[in-house]
């Protein structure tokens, strides 16, 4: 961090030039976007492995099967 | 010195009108909304491979994202992974066999990342050494294709856009978008004002987010470099991030115990993830394939099981010995893989 007011004085403007364009974005109201997101993951519920779980016969990880040899 | 005064004055003006305005969408929560669903069922995976092989610390993990079509026989499947070490290695793991298919001596130990391309050619990793180290795997005999050395920092995080750019971030408090044909840096992320800890790409590769020392979480444009939007809430280091799969949202872990939800459209936080019995830091995270579930590792050795949408827990992995530094779930969301300071891998469905 520059302690000269020439350096402090660039690094304020950068920091003011960044928040105004983050207080320019528009915004979108939280129960809209909590909607589409809950939207979202019901949606997708069936198609997820680990929410479901896997029945072993799709289960590449599931136990190695034994092989008895008579 | 009256133009200090008033940038300082104008800087506590914005900061202020944003609150307002997030504040102005605020009419409701994550959990709230969520009321009316019906609670995740009870998770209890089991462990169904040990991955036994690295002689120290794992500090990271990478899922790839090829599904090898010309090397193994199944059509979609996805089941290469790489982890990182501090006994100086990289391991590429045959996760349904949970063989070693490949290992790659690193030249530095102090590793802190690991990446796989999404091509599976590459990996990439890095450390304390300061550099992004790019290999290729596909060569008769594994060999290092790039040393990326700009960053004044550690490595903390790296992930690979394509074979040709790949993305840091760093503990010298910024990001940067590589060419990996040159070496250079072609952009530079700059805008924390803490040691940046990890990153995570929108499912577009259009933005990325980044969580650091400083609390914040930042989105960013990879094209123009700009930092669009900050997030604040934690109250501690930002050690795990990662996209929601609808790419509306994001999801922080961090050393002040807590996992948070911040809503990219709405600008803020929408649930945090906590429990006043939880006294560990946060140090990993990853998400199953709808996004419901979150799988967060903690310095307490568990990896816990969250429901992304009504904010309670719902399971727990237990089995390391030691803090769970890593975790994550593969593209066909089959399994979530924990990796640990007790040196194993593990992998759970």
């Amino acid at each position: 961090m520059s302690n000269n007011s020439a350096g402090g004085l660039v690094s304020l403007q950068k920091n003011v030039k960044q928040l105004r364009f983050e207080a320019g974005i528009r915004r979108i109201k939280v129960s809209q976007a909590a909607a589409d997101l809950k939207t979202f993951c019901l949606q997708n519920a069936h198609k997820d492995p680990l929410l479901m779980g896997v029945p072993s016969s799709d289960n590449p990880f599931r136990p190695p099967k034994s092989c008895a040899l008579f | 010195m009256g133009e200090m005064e008033q940038m300082k004055k104008e800087a506590e003006a914005l900061k202020t009108q944003i609150e307002a305005a997030r504040k102005a969408v605020g009419d409701t929560d994550m959990a709230s909304a969520a009321s009316g669903v019906a609670p995740a069922p009870r998770v209890q995976l089991k462990t169904r491979r040990t991955l036994k092989g690295h002689l120290a610390k794992i500090y990271a993990m990478h899922w790839s994202t090829d599904n090898n079509l010309s090397s193994l026989s199944s059509i979609g499947v996805f089941r290469l992974m790489v982890s990182a070490s501090q006994d100086g290695k990289l391991l590429i793991w045959d996760s349904h066999s949970g063989n070693k298919v490949n290992a790659v001596p690193l030249k530095s130990s102090w590793v802190m990342t690991c990446a796989y391309a999404p091509s599976g050619n590459l990996v990439a990793s890095g450390g304390l050494d300061n550099m992004c180290t790019v290999y290729n795997l596909k060569t008769p005999v594994i060999k290092t294709v790039k040393e990326l050395d700009a960053h004044t920092g550690y490595l903390s995080c790296a992930r690979f856009l394509s074979d040709t750019e790949i993305l840091t971030s760093s503990g010298d408090t910024t990001c940067a978008l590589w060419d990996l044909e040159t070496g250079k840096q072609k952009t530079v992320f700059l805008n924390h004002v803490g040691d940046c800890m990890c990153l995570s790409l929108s499912p577009d590769m259009n933005t990325f987010v980044s969580g650091a020392c400083d609390s914040l979480a930042k989105l960013w444009d990879i094209r123009d470099g700009q930092c669009k939007q900050t997030f604040q809430g934690h109250t501690s280091d930002i050690n795990a991030i990662s996209f929601y799969p609808s790419a509306n949202a994001i999801i922080t872990g961090s050393d002040d115990c807590t996992c948070k939800m911040y809503d990219l459209r709405a600008d803020q936080e929408v649930i945090s993830y906590q429990d006043a019995a939880l006294n560990s830091g946060v140090t990993s995270l990853a998400l199953s394939m709808s996004g419901r579930l979150i799988f967060a590792g903690y310095d307490d050795f568990n990896c816990n099981i969250w429901d992304s949408l009504k904010g309670e827990k719902v399971g727990v992995l237990s089995g390391h010995d030691n803090r769970v530094s890593c975790t994550g779930v593969p593209e066909d969301g089959m399994c979530v893989c924990t990796g640990s300071w007790d040196s194993f891998l593990k992998i759970w469905n």
